[in-house]
């Protein structure tokens, strides 16, 4: 399921799932390199953020998934970017999922991001990166995220 | 004693002695019809004329009343003080009535009593229209009918009334308010359309007037979260006679809060603190602090700012002793900014021909 890079660099290329295993507004929580880190799927896009909330540690993934909600005047609701936020389920705090950050405090409160894209299994297969135990077909695509 | 910092005191409480104070300044119907039905007053248990605090001891008149008439103030807090400008909040309990056409009657004419037997007698003298809230409709034609006098610097309400006071209904009055530089004072006291706590009515006037403060903490959060604040972003609030110290740790768990449901009031479109930091004053009488200065410094601190608060003897409530009318423990490098900086920059009207 893990492969490490063969750089210098102390960045562990996790292969988290063939992209079919987390459908459009879905979810995966990953545990690797010490971490645990949640995916999303966001219509055909893929983020990962850390699952650890940074307000007291809450697990994000077993957050409610909404929408952004601003306002122009009291009593009228602009609402957009359905599926966008994560709210974490302690304290519900939320944080925009392309981006990690919180809308109250957006440069102070984060959740740490990592880099997710989707590659295919044949360069999974050839390339510098050995999956361990995750069984990678050369004709599929994966999620794959940098941590 | 203090006049170098050419004062501005933003609490001072003329009392009116009694309904007949006030029938000259009735129309016919209703100067009879307090002789008729034999009001002799309107004084309220907010602050009982008897007890302690509501008149210093050495302020009180052989009838054991006080703060009747313009020369009490200006011999026991003006001249003493050396008051520049003041402002007078009348506090008589035509809040109380229930009749909305005898309280916007009476609230008329406490105004018009304010006007003539105080402001037309000392220039140093500024006042609140006090606001017949019974109908939002006649507090509205009140301020329109006061405001062209440019000595009306605020409009006047108490903290506990009918409805919290964010709520929308009360909006035309926040945006006569606004359209007139006028800011809105809220003070402590209850029209009694409710208990005076949230958990039901109060046996002794101790824990009334020691609830006042949880009423200026719901009425923040209603003015905070109906949006009131974001909809007339030059509204100033003035909370009199509020106390001070409760203000940090109040805001530290609404705003903690509002960071996990800030969703349900998309307005507060920023941090409470900051909204309530550019919008709200308070008066410094009482402060709620013990004497200690290293204390009294650690709640500036967590204020965050020191053009929060203003200064106010709160005459004659007996809130000091002697001439000592600033809190202890608040350096004197602040008194400059608490007595005339502060309340300038509040009140615009105050602005208007005074010299910074």
């Amino acid at each position: 399921m893990r492969g490490r890079s063969t750089g210098s660099r102390a960045v562990a290329r996790i292969v988290v799932a063939p992209v079919g295993e987390i459908p459009a507004g879905g979810r995966k929580l990953v545990e690797a390199e010490g971490k645990r880190i949640v995916v999303f799927n966001l219509g055909g896009e893929f983020y990962a953020l850390s699952d650890r909330c940074p307000h007291q540690g809450g697990s994000l993934c077993a957050g409610l998934v909404s929408g952004h909600v601003e306002s122009r005047e009291p009593g009228v609701y602009h609402y957009a970017r359905r599926g966008e936020m994560i709210r974490c389920p302690w304290h519900y705090w939320e944080f925009d999922i392309r981006t990690g950050k919180s809308w109250f405090d957006p440069k102070r409160v984060q959740v740490r991001q990592f880099p997710a894209q989707v590659t295919t299994g044949a360069a999974l297969v050839e390339g510098p990166y050995v999956a361990e135990t995750f069984p990678v077909k050369v004709e599929d695509d994966y999620v794959v995220v940098d941590a | 004693m203090f006049s170098r910092f050419r004062p501005i005191d933003c609490d001072l409480h003329p009392m009116v002695p009694g309904m007949r104070a006030l029938t000259p300044y009735m129309d016919e119907f209703w100067r009879d019809q307090v002789e008729e039905r034999g009001i002799t007053t309107l004084d309220t248990q907010s602050w009982p004329v008897r007890s302690p605090k509501t008149i210093r001891e050495d302020w009180r008149s052989e009838d054991g009343r006080g703060a009747a008439t313009v020369g009490l103030l200006q011999a026991q807090s003006l001249d003493r003080l050396g008051t520049d400008l003041g402002i007078l909040n009348p506090l008589y309990g035509v809040q109380l009535v229930f009749n909305e056409d005898m309280a916007a009657a009476f609230t008329r004419a406490l105004n018009d009593w304010t006007r003539a037997e105080w402001l037309d007698r000392d220039p140093r003298l500024r006042a609140s229209i006090v606001l017949p809230l019974q109908s939002i409709e006649a507090s509205v034609a009140e301020i329109e009918r006061l405001a062209p006098d440019p000595r009306f610097v605020q409009v006047l309400v108490l903290v506990m009334g009918e409805m919290p006071l964010g709520r929308r209904q009360y909006w035309p009055i926040l945006e006569a308010c606004v359209r007139h530089g006028l800011p809105l004072g809220i003070h402590a006291g209850s029209a009694y359309r409710h208990p005076q706590t949230s958990v039901g009515w109060t046996s002794y006037y101790l824990e009334e007037y020691a609830a006042n403060q949880q009423a200026f903490q719901s009425t923040l959060a209603s003015l905070l979260t109906e949006g009131a604040f974001s909809k007339f972003p030059d509204l100033r609030v003035v909370l009199l006679e509020s106390g001070v110290t409760w203000l940090p740790s109040f805001l530290w768990r609404l705003q903690k809060t509002w960071k996990g449901v800030r969703f349900e009031v998309p307005w507060v479109d920023r941090l409470p603190t900051e909204i309530v930091r550019d919008q709200v004053r308070l008066t410094v009488q009482p402060l709620d602090a013990p004497e200690d200065g290293a204390i009294v410094q650690r709640v500036m601190d967590q204020l965050r700012s020191d053009a929060l608060l203003l200064w106010a003897s709160d005459w004659p409530h007996w809130q000091y002793d002697g001439d000592a009318a600033m809190p202890p423990g608040i350096p004197e490098s602040l008194w400059p900014k608490l007595m005339r900086d502060n309340p300038l920059a509040t009140y615009g009207r105050l602005r208007e021909g005074v010299v910074a």
